[in-house]
């Protein structure tokens, strides 16, 4: 085998189209029992926009890309977990119920995608109940197990996930009390703000949190209250609220856990330092999608799969890829960005957040202006870069966003 | 289901032998599987539905030394002689423990000499092998200690185990050996006549009873109070901790306490059978009332960070799994009560806070071999075919691929991974169902399932699934714990 491609969500999907495409012999393991990752759950529609130029749900998106795939039994392994990895020897050792089974690919794509980040992480004071979810496990109950988490809701967090959950979960018939952001303006993307909440009359508090949860072994109510620009909480605020069921949506972990000690790691993505090739900084190993950096629309996570599946195939066939020539580093209000390397040799896609809202702004690259924005950027939205032209771009670049006017 | 006493009856001199041990927490697990050695009736009669779900599921899980108890108290006597009874239980019993050693740090002059006293302290105690060490050498040997450390007492005889594992492990042997096991069971009400034990009452039914053992741990204040021998109290003490991610595997590499104070152990990091790093416990004292209060606060939850953080300077919290508090049940003398009453057959277990755990593999023995065979004069015989072996679930981190090969080969349900972030198979699930778990909380303690990083996030559902398919029950009936703790609320549409 030459690509073997771990996780079979959007991002694994579509690095396995491409490497089949270009030719060369590719596995997808998928440790679920079927691929598709969180697609399979996000009935709701507003994907493919930017690569099918229709608006799908998750399941068709996914559906599109089993198309492109073909013989999806010829490729796709489902219900193998990956044990380990040797980056040395380059083994990696799988358990399924054919046993352990250890594959020798010649180039390795990571497509491990992103977990939630569990409320019990927060260290939330009060009881440990039942009616405490997140919400993509509320998500998979009502979607797929057909299933209510309980009556009245309260959802922490407005991430995407979280606004689209208020949102289902009112169409269900759950009580939805509203949503809570510890944050000044709203985790997600806009468009859900106004889709999900305004349109349903959900009210959104920002700059407030739970402070505590109540209850015996079932949930039974929180106390809720505002927080000052520190994200201190603000005594005298805090308000009880009946709910039966809290739904957290406070965060995606990108998963490395089985490369993450021996590539070199971003610390601020949380994912494995990459290049205009989806090369981490071993060089048979890619990475593509929200395990690199969490993404927000789906068809980027496509993109960017494409991309590590055509090169990791390259280099299965043997070609010698072009060497890393240029490094970005992170300047003023930049968060999340990526690559963080180049090549030099091909135009490419870069992905930034900043680290704050600006109405007016610019992005500097070593002291040269590269790109204007008129409207108001927000750390709740990627902004993209088509960098083509390299010339004059030193070694390193420094990479900043500055308000302007 | 009512019991058939007629199928049971083991003769001592004329007498049948019917001992009810009240609680299936660590002490009463123990004591159970001690005396399941021997030719009795015996049953054990837990309220909670399941094993271990009280004190003995959140604390330090630390098998400690046995030095710091003061020298002559019942304490002293059951912690060094339970630490040495480890090696031979978890072998027997096939549950995790590792003597990981333990160093007290001091960081002021005072305290140098407070390690001092520990290890004559010790040494009276039977601790053998205790030693004071250099700043240097506890640089060397931990390096992410503080280095405003000046001294540290070392001992190596220290240990880290799952004490709901053990709890469970003793509970399977002993019913291995013909012990009966009520769970979710609650004692009423115990009759005595004579001051002689005769009836032992319960929400589900009444049983004639030669012999109680009052292990109820938080509430073996109120069972002695049934038996009329009431002249003690529990209090609860809460311990607040916060649980880091396996990730941090080998921030340190045994137990580390700070300097006691007079009133505990204080805060502790401790690395666990598994790899975790656990931080706390604090110490509150409670209201008698509040023997159901384990919830974190704000404060306690600071506080274990503050002070753990002290020993330890790089803890970061940003790897935490989850917080959790605990009960230690304390009484006035901070002392065990071990041993017969003045009710004949009626033997307390009792007051079991800090080294309980360490102490308990003595206490079944001494109660056992002392109180009932001693005191109570009672002529127990062995039985012939008593198997002490108990067999723990596989796990894959635990064993060779080759074994693990092997058992795929046998049952291809343990090559299906369920828990991704503990490597927990099928096969390991559906074995902890057989064996009695009923919860995903029963199935989390027995397997490990979902007790990592995402909490459950990828595997709760799954793990529900199987568990509504091996007991045939709606999967909107499987629940987290205990009876009003349902995870689900119908369905969306018929």
């Amino acid at each position: 085998m030459d690509v073997l491609v771990i996780g079979g969500g959007a991002a694994g999907l579509a690095a396995a189209i491409e490497a089949k495409n270009m030719g060369v012999k590719v596995l997808l393991l998928e440790r679920d029992r079927s691929t598709g990752g969180v697609l399979n759950q996000c009935i709701h529609n507003g994907f493919g926009l930017h690569v099918f130029k229709k608006e799908l749900t998750g399941p068709e998106f996914m559906e599109y890309l089993w198309e492109e795939l073909g013989d999806l039994d010829e490729v796709i392994r489902s219900n193998y977990t990956v044990l380990k990895i040797d980056h040395i020897n380059r083994e990696v050792f799988t358990l399924s119920e054919e046993g352990i089974i250890v594959f020798e690919p010649k180039a390795l794509i990571m497509a491990t995608g992103a977990r939630e980040r569990s409320l019990n992480s927060l260290r939330i004071p009060g009881a440990r109940v039942t009616g405490v979810y997140t919400a993509g496990v509320a998500q998979k109950m009502v979607n797929i197990y057909n299933r209510l988490p309980g009556k009245r809701v309260l959802i922490i967090g407005s991430g995407d996930i979280g606004l689209i959950m208020a949102r289902r979960l009112k169409i269900e018939g759950m009580d939805v009390v509203g949503v809570v952001e510890i944050m000044p303006e709203p985790g997600g993307l806009i468009r859900n703000v106004v889709q999900c909440l305004e349109d349903f009359n959900i009210p959104l508090w920002l700059s407030h949190t739970v402070f505590e949860i109540h209850g015996n072994e079932r949930l039974e109510g929180v106390t809720i209250g505002k927080v000052d620009e520190n994200l201190n909480m603000i005594p005298g605020t805090e308000k009880y609220i009946k709910v039966d069921t809290l739904v957290a949506s406070v965060g995606l972990i990108p998963q490395n856990e089985l490369i993450e000690n021996f590539v070199d790691v971003d610390q601020v993505n949380r994912g494995p330092v990459i290049d205009d090739f989806m090369r981490t900084s071993v060089e048979w190993i890619f990475a593509a999608g929200n395990n690199v950096a969490i993404h927000d629309l789906v068809d980027f996570v496509y993109e960017e799969g494409k991309i590590a599946g055509k090169f990791a195939a390259l280099y299965a066939l043997g070609e010698k890829l072009p060497e890393v020539k240029y490094e970005f580093k992170r300047g003023k209000n930049v968060g999340v960005m990526l690559p963080q390397r180049f090549t030099g040799t091909q135009p490419f896609k870069m992905y930034l957040r900043p680290r704050k809202s600006m109405s007016k702004s610019e992005v500097i690259f070593s002291g040269k202006t590269i790109r204007k924005f008129g409207w108001k950027i927000r750390p709740s939205e990627m902004i993209d870069l088509k960098i083509t032209n390299f010339e004059q771009l030193p070694k390193e670049v420094i990479v900043e966003v500055n308000e302007i006017g | 289901m009512p019991i058939e006493f007629g199928i049971w009856l083991f003769i001592y001199g004329g007498v049948y032998m019917r001992v009810f041990v009240i609680g299936a927490g660590i002490v009463g697990s123990l004591i159970a599987r001690e005396l399941s050695k021997y030719d009795i009736e015996l049953h054990i009669i837990e309220k909670a539905p399941d094993i271990g779900w009280g004190v003995t599921k959140a604390n330090s899980a630390i098998i400690h030394g046995g030095y710091d108890d003061p020298p002559g108290s019942v304490r002293a006597r059951f912690a060094a002689y339970g630490n040495k009874l480890y090696d031979e239980l978890s072998k027997e019993l096939d549950f995790g423990f590792k003597r990981v050693g333990s160093y007290v740090v001091a960081f002021k002059e005072e305290e140098v000499s407070y390690l001092k006293e520990l290890l004559v302290r010790g040494e009276k105690n039977g601790v053998s092998n205790l030693e004071i060490l250099s700043s240097a050498e506890i640089r060397k040997r931990e390096p992410n200690i503080s280095d405003k450390a000046i001294a540290a007492l070392w001992c190596p005889t220290a240990g880290i185990t799952e004490p709901w594992e053990v709890a469970i492990a003793a509970i399977e042997n002993a019913q291995e050996n013909g012990a009966v096991v009520h769970l979710g069971e609650r004692v009423t009400n115990i009759i005595v006549r004579n001051q002689k034990v005769r009836k032992i009452i319960t929400n589900k039914g009444e049983y004639s009873a030669d012999i109680i053992i009052n292990a109820a741990g938080l509430f073996a204040d109120e069972i002695a109070k049934m038996a009329g021998v009431g002249d003690f109290e529990i209090f609860p003490r809460k311990g607040e901790y916060i649980l880091l991610d396996k990730k941090l595997k080998g921030l340190v590499n045994s137990v580390i306490f700070p300097t006691p104070t007079k009133k505990s152990k204080g805060i502790l990091v401790v690395p666990t059978v598994d790899g975790g790093i656990l931080l706390g416990p604090n110490a509150v004292d409670l209201p008698k009332d509040q023997k159901n209060n384990v919830k974190t606060t704000r404060e306690g939850l600071n506080e274990v960070y503050e002070k753990a953080k002290k020993l330890i300077p790089s803890i970061d919290l940003s790897l935490t799994v989850k917080t959790f508090a605990g009960l230690r049940p304390e009484t006035k003398d901070k002392d065990f009560i071990i041993g017969t009453t003045k009710v004949w057959g009626f033997v307390n277990a009792a007051g079991m806070r800090s080294p309980g755990l360490t102490a308990a593999p003595a206490i079944a023995k001494y109660i056992v071999e002392k109180v009932i065979s001693e005191d109570l004069k009672i002529n127990l015989t062995k039985k012939a075919n008593f198997n002490p072996y108990r067999k723990k679930i596989p796990h894959i981190e635990e064993v060779s691929l080759e074994y693990w090969e092997e058992l795929v080969k046998k049952d291809p349900k343990f090559g299906k991974t369920i828990c991704f972030c503990n490597n927990v198979s099928e096969g390991e699930i559906v074995e902890a169902i057989k064996r009695g778990a009923r919860t995903l909380d029963g199935v989390k303690f027995r397997t490990r399932a979902s007790f990592g990083r995402c909490q459950g996030g990828f595997c709760s559902l799954k793990i529900m699934e199987i568990i509504s398919r091996e007991l045939s029950i709606p999967l909107e009936e499987v629940k987290m714990n205990y009876e009003n703790s349902k995870i689900l609320n119908g369905k969306v549409r018929i």
